[in-house]
């Protein structure tokens, strides 16, 4: 208890500084936070994206029925197909009358007949999906071919570079904020020489002297993860009706309170952790 | 209590501070340790509460060996010891009371308790109605009753008394030797560092002179042990010794 009230007073006593080691750790956990809610919403995006029909055929106007079901006979006896949907043309007004019914003037001016009749086939190996594609595009009854495969790709290779210089970011932030923190309770220490040559000379432990700066580094760190998690779960809570009405149908919203409490937790530990090794180092390095 | 035995100190730079330095002090002595500036004084105070380490020689307090003993029991030993610096090592962004009260917080005694020891101590050096004030608030012989007072809150065995007289005018220094006297009387081992003749003539006490880092003479006898151990001291010591070896057996 008496090593807490130390602590407090050091940093009630030197507040700039205190507000400096606070402000470098909230943006590292404010990054940090910002970064894990893009993962997370990306993540979702692929899933969203692979559990959509892979490949889409749509029709010319002048198909009949029965070509399609040979067509549609012709794709399963390749034994690559994992399942496949035919979507008819009054089934794809349900489905523009769906998305659209916000929009009267846009409902008025479409009707089943220039809607296509379409074909939506998965396959059972992402690599089948180039074969059915030409397949699909060699054939006289399909007018377009819409392929999944690109929006994923780009979409996986997207996030993969994202969580690389995310990751890449998050370390560089979490180096810089070790060595200002190592700075501020080194200049803080040094601030406090005599006092500490006085406490040891009456017969303070090299621990008792330690402690209050360990957990000067620690606090500092605890307030930063909070204050950071506090600022971007405001934004996300802010910006989440823009957010889900611009991303129409993907799934990503909102975003689980147990995912977003569970991070708070996480920066918590990962605070606690980036500041016992600051003030362990800041101790070290300044109290011999 | 304590014993050099053919100390020498030698700085980095290649001065000696003391050379070849032996005496002993008995338990509940008052010692008067003499020589002008320059003289070894301080730096044998530093090599009792091990704050330097001799270069040779062996330095005993209370049975331990100074030289021998492991980081972690310095601490112990300085509890053992009270100490008035020379420049009296106050921290001025504290009051007289949170000065005086920190070798007990460094104890780890509970603050009601710290604060009962702490006012009886400062009503005996006559600073009580000074509790709230600030270091630069006070005179010389204030300060130097405070330094004194900081010095035994723990009751400790030995207290080294590094020129507490030094600025102070020749009134209030017999008033800081009296003090010390009486203390002495109260079973506490004192040795006083001075260049103040006057005082030294003042207490017929045991005089080790001191010049360049040698002894030049030892005036006076040696009384007989004549006091009896603070029985509360002991039970901080034995505590705090129980303590250690506990963490030590963690």
């Amino acid at each position: 208890m008496k090593t807490f009230k130390i602590t407090w007073r050091n940093i009630r006593r030197s507040p700039y500084q205190a507000f400096a080691a606070v402000f470098v750790m909230t943006l590292t956990f404010l990054f940090i936070s910002f970064f894990t809610f893009l993962l997370y919403g990306s993540s979702k995006a692929i899933s969203y994206f692979e559990s959509r029909p892979q490949v889409t055929a749509f029709f010319k106007q002048e198909v009949k029925q029965a070509d399609i079901d040979n067509l549609k006979n012709e794709l399963n006896a390749t034994n690559k197909v994992a399942s496949t949907k035919f979507v008819s043309k009054q089934d794809a007004l349900k489905i523009y009358k769906e998305q659209n019914k916000d929009d009267p003037l846009l409902l008025e001016l479409v009707t089943a007949d220039i809607l296509p009749a379409s074909l939506e086939i998965s396959t059972i190996k992402i690599e089948n999906l180039s074969d059915i594609n030409s397949m699909l595009k060699d054939s006289p009854l399909v007018s377009e071919v819409v392929f999944q495969k690109d929006v994923v790709s780009v979409l996986t290779s997207w996030t993969n570079a994202l969580r690389s210089i995310g990751l890449g970011l998050i370390i560089v932030l979490s180096l810089v904020s070790i060595f200002i923190m190592v700075t501020i309770i080194g200049v803080k220490i040094s601030h406090k020489k005599g006092d500490i040559e006085i406490m040891g000379l009456i017969g303070a432990g090299r621990w008792y002297i330690r402690w209050p700066f360990m957990f000067e580094g620690i606090f500092y760190g605890g307030i930063g993860a909070i204050l950071g998690w506090l600022i971007s779960a405001g934004v996300l809570w802010y910006s989440t009706p823009f957010l889900s009405s611009f991303l129409k149908g993907m799934p990503i919203f909102p975003i689980p309170l147990i995912f977003i409490f569970g991070l708070l937790g996480i920066e918590i530990i990962i605070a606690v952790i980036l500041g016992t090794l600051s003030s362990f180092l800041a101790v070290l390095r300044y109290l011999k | 209590m304590i014993r050099l035995t053919k100390v020498s100190k030698q700085f980095r730079t290649g001065v000696f501070a003391l050379t070849d330095i032996s005496f002993e002090v008995e338990k509940g002595e008052f010692v008067f340790l003499v020589g002008p500036t320059g003289s070894g004084k301080t730096t044998i105070f530093r090599l009792i509460t091990r704050e330097a380490l001799p270069t040779v020689g062996e330095v005993i307090v209370d049975n331990w060996d100074v030289t021998k003993l492991p980081n972690n029991k310095i601490s112990h030993l300085r509890k053992k010891i009270g100490v008035v610096f020379q420049d009296l090592k106050l921290l001025m962004d504290r009051t007289i009371f949170e000065n005086i009260v920190l070798p007990l917080e460094v104890s780890g005694i509970d603050s009601s308790t710290a604060a009962k020891i702490v006012e009886g101590i400062m009503e005996k050096v006559g600073i009580l109605d000074h509790k709230d004030k600030f270091p630069i608030q006070l005179s010389g012989g204030e300060l130097q009753r405070a330094a004194i007072a900081r010095a035994l809150t723990l009751e400790p065995d030995i207290l080294l008394a590094d020129e507490p007289t030094g600025n102070l005018d020749q009134a209030t220094a017999k008033e800081i030797v009296k003090l010390l006297a009486d203390i002495n009387e109260k079973g506490t081992t004192i040795i006083m560092a001075t260049h103040n003749e006057d005082i030294v003539k003042a207490l017929s006490k045991r005089v080790i002179a001191l010049n360049k880092g040698r002894l030049i003479g030892i005036s006076g006898k040696k009384p007989k042990v004549h006091t009896e151990h603070s029985e509360k001291k002991s039970a901080i010591i034995d505590k705090e010794k129980e303590k250690e070896e506990q963490n030590e057996d963690f």
